[in-house]
């Protein structure tokens, strides 16, 4: 079959000070630009001062497939999704589209806070590539896919930011172009409604639609695609599978860690009643680990600053295994904080899970602290931390001295009992009276 | 059941289920590749990017009138407030020769060309900055950027030209003032079509530069108001010498605003001057969208 993208030898060089993540240099920059105005450099060279940001990408897409990219920050992938939606243009390569492509780096570009809902789907449509007649068209399924119907005359700078993120991705959703490309923007909104925009998204690949889509969240990629590039360094490091990519992705340590701190608690996930401050991942010992053995148990560990006091809080977590199943979740069970008002301060709760009791594979945590009654969620930062369970294939686990593949979430060594009914050797040795009065 | 026979027809209503997606073109429908160095705009591009073109203006106007309190009327009350001002000091305390014309009139219709041109080159300076957002995050021509930041400026232009006319009906009817229109009236559009092309060329110049060297945006309002004075928008052109005027009227915004006024009250047409400003204009807007086009593909990399 023929390719809808063609990616052949891309690269693109930054100057450093005017890459993106250099915003602070840019006087820097212009200073310099103006003492060298319209200067042309030889193409292809690196030069001092320069940063391959990618370096011969080259792949292949077909119909109707769906492309997970994944890599460490600043690996390159926003670059490829930039120069793929034509934002900036590459150093050396070329890239063939044979489709209308739709881009979404961000969710509610272009938004205005002082122009209504209404006039907002208009804009950000427009902005996005759709015509006027298709947003008139598709403007009530808009409008209701983000559950604004009551706001929609109102200004979105008085929207709340749920509200906002709702309406500016429901516009987004209702992008119907053949190539659909989509940066992280999932990392948005409530559980619940990204759960929405999962399935919207996973629509639009079913009905033969191209997507190519970046995220961190490596249950996402395994869900959502079936093949996946992996992206390090500005280099193709490979290109597979999804489930494989991801592995290796996580094996080479370049994955999400065991621990995540968040050192500016202003920044951190989190309301005015309490933020994260760090997720750790525990071993036996006590030290932090990424990789575990599958015989001894693992500490998960949420440390949390309660800014506002008097509310009972639950600290609690939620578990996703790689093909994004939800293991379990969890909370604090603890009678004594599950009566107190919590005083301001600093704390660290500690949740044990035994040993022999997930299976192998990579895990990834969603940590948050609530209030019960009435249910508030003071935060809820998913896929956190991850780690991976390892089994040795040494004694002692569900395994046993079978070394092949085992399907499962949960790997416990459970309590097994065998006895014995009828030996049949021993009925034949039954007495010869007995043979007798059966005949 | 199906038999294995119906499998093969080719009418198969079935069949077409099993066809997902239409075949895709042979060519490729874009090419990304690093700049060709210096080409043109593309106008059906930008043809087709017509309607976000649309509700940029749309977007420009409805923010504009929104976020100021008696919104509307300050584009009608910043000229007229202006006019009353120069009157007052230029007009009646330092007397000012208007050649005829009363002298409101004469500043009125000198600062309706002249809002338009200064007031469309300071927002398309920093139209592009301003829409950072939508440049790092989307595809479309730039350009619309700094023309949409221009044209809207259309609807500002217009208001003031009606109050314009409700000045002149006054001075006729009230103050005697004897307005005729003139054969010269005819000249009017070309006039304010060639007002229109040489700020967007300026416009679009001195925005993809600002991309690149912001101190053009904070040079850009002195240079403004130097200009001001240069053109004959509070005093009428022929207070300029004989022997200096030819060198006067170079200056293309003088004979575009004296072309205005010659226009509408009938006084001697700059042909001259109106000549060599068409052929700068045109040049100048050939130049702006070579180096807008040139530089266009780094903004996303240097905002």
């Amino acid at each position: 079959m023929q390719s809808i993208i063609k990616v052949q030898g891309v690269s693109k060089r930054y100057r450093i000070g005017t890459s993106r993540a250099s915003y602070e240099t840019l006087s820097d920059a212009l200073v310099s630009g103006i003492k060298a105005p319209f200067k042309r450099r030889p193409k292809g060279q690196a030069r001092e001062g320069t940063i391959w940001a990618l370096k011969d990408v080259s792949f292949e897409v077909k119909p109707g497939e769906v492309l997970g990219i994944i890599g460490p920050n600043g690996a390159g992938k926003s670059t490829l999704l930039k120069l793929l939606s034509r934002i900036t243009e590459p150093t050396a390569g070329r890239i063939e589209l044979y489709g209308r492509c739709g881009s979404l780096l961000e969710v509610g570009t272009g938004f205005h806070p002082e122009l209504t809902g209404r006039e907002n789907i208009f804009l950000n449509g427009a902005i996005l590539g759709m015509g006027r007649r298709e947003i008139v068209r598709k403007f009530d399924e808009i409008v209701s896919f983000a559950d604004v119907e009551r706001f929609i005359d109102t200004p979105v700078k008085h929207f709340s930011s749920g509200m906002y993120l709702r309406l500016a991705f429901a516009v987004a959703a209702h992008l119907d172009p053949e190539i659909l490309i989509v940066d992280e923007v999932l990392a948005v909104g409530d559980a619940r409604f990204q759960r929405k925009c999962l399935d919207k998204m996973q629509d639009v690949g079913e009905h033969g639609r191209t997507v190519l889509f970046v995220s961190h969240s490596m249950p996402a990629i395994t869900r959502l695609c079936p093949r996946a590039i992996l992206i390090d360094h500005g280099t193709m490091m490979m290109d597979g599978p999804a489930h494989d990519v991801v592995k290796s992705y996580l094996e080479i340590g370049v994955g999400t860690s065991a621990i995540r701190e968040w050192k500016d608690i202003l920044s951190s996930p989190g309301n005015e009643v309490a933020r994260l401050c760090a997720v750790r991942i525990l071993n036996e010992q006590g030290a932090i680990s990424e990789a575990l053995d599958i015989r001894e148990p693992l500490a998960i560990q949420i440390e949390y600053e309660v800014i506002e006091g008097g509310r009972v809080l639950v600290p609690n977590f939620s578990l996703h295994n790689e093909d994004g199943i939800c293991v379990f979740v969890s909370s604090d069970l603890n009678a004594k904080w599950r009566t107190t008002r919590r005083p301001t301060g600093r704390y660290i709760s500690t949740a044990w899970i035994s040993g022999n009791f997930l299976a192998e594979g990579t895990f990834f945590v969603g940590a948050a602290v609530s209030t019960m009654n009435p249910v508030t969620v003071h935060f809820y930062e998913r896929d956190v931390v991850a780690f991976r369970v390892v089994d040795s294939l040494e004694a002692g686990t569900a395994r046993g001295d079978y070394g092949g593949p085992m399907p499962g979430v949960v790997r416990p060594v459970l309590k097994w009992e065998t006895e014995t009914i009828i030996d049949t050797n021993e009925s034949a040795r039954v007495p010869a009276a007995l043979h007798e009065v059966m005949r | 059941m199906t038999t294995p026979a119906s499998e093969g027809l080719p009418l198969n209503p079935t069949a077409t289920f099993s066809l997902p997606r239409p075949e895709l073109p042979t060519e490729p429908l874009v090419v990304v590749e690093p700049a060709q160095s210096w080409s043109a705009l593309s106008f059906t591009e930008i043809w087709m990017h017509r309607e976000l073109f649309y509700f940029l203006v749309w977007r420009d106007l409805k923010v504009r009138y929104k976020q100021t309190i008696i919104g509307f009327s300050w584009v009608v009350l910043q000229p007229v407030l202006m006019t009353v001002v120069f009157s007052i000091f230029l007009g009646f305390l330092v007397r000012v020769p208007s050649g005829g014309i009363p002298y409101p009139l004469l500043v009125f219709s000198g600062l309706l060309p002249w809002t338009f041109f200064s007031s469309s080159l300071a927002g398309a300076a920093s139209s592009l900055i301003g829409n950072s957002t939508l440049i790092t995050k989307v595809y479309f021509p730039r350009v619309l950027v700094p023309a949409a930041n221009i044209l809207g400026r259309l609807v500002d232009f217009s208001i003031s030209f009606s109050i314009l006319a409700i000045l002149i009906l006054y001075f006729t009817l009230v103050r005697d003032y004897p307005f005729q229109l003139t054969r010269n009236l005819l000249a009017l559009p070309v006039m304010i079509l060639l007002l229109i092309l040489l700020t967007l060329a300026l416009g679009i110049l001195v925005s993809c530069l600002n991309v690149r060297y912001r101190d053009i945006g904070l040079a850009l309002p002195v240079l403004i108001q130097l200009w001001m004075f240069v053109s004959p928008v509070v005093y009428s052109a022929s207070l300029v010498p004989e022997k200096w005027r030819a060198i006067y009227l170079l200056n293309p915004l003088a004979s575009i605003i004296q072309g205005f006024r010659a226009s509408l009250f009938g006084t001697e047409m700059p042909w001259m001057g109106l000549a060599a400003t068409s052929a700068f204009t045109l040049g100048l807007l050939f130049v702006a969208a070579l180096a807008f086009r040139r530089t266009e593909k780094t903004f996303a990399d240097l905002i």
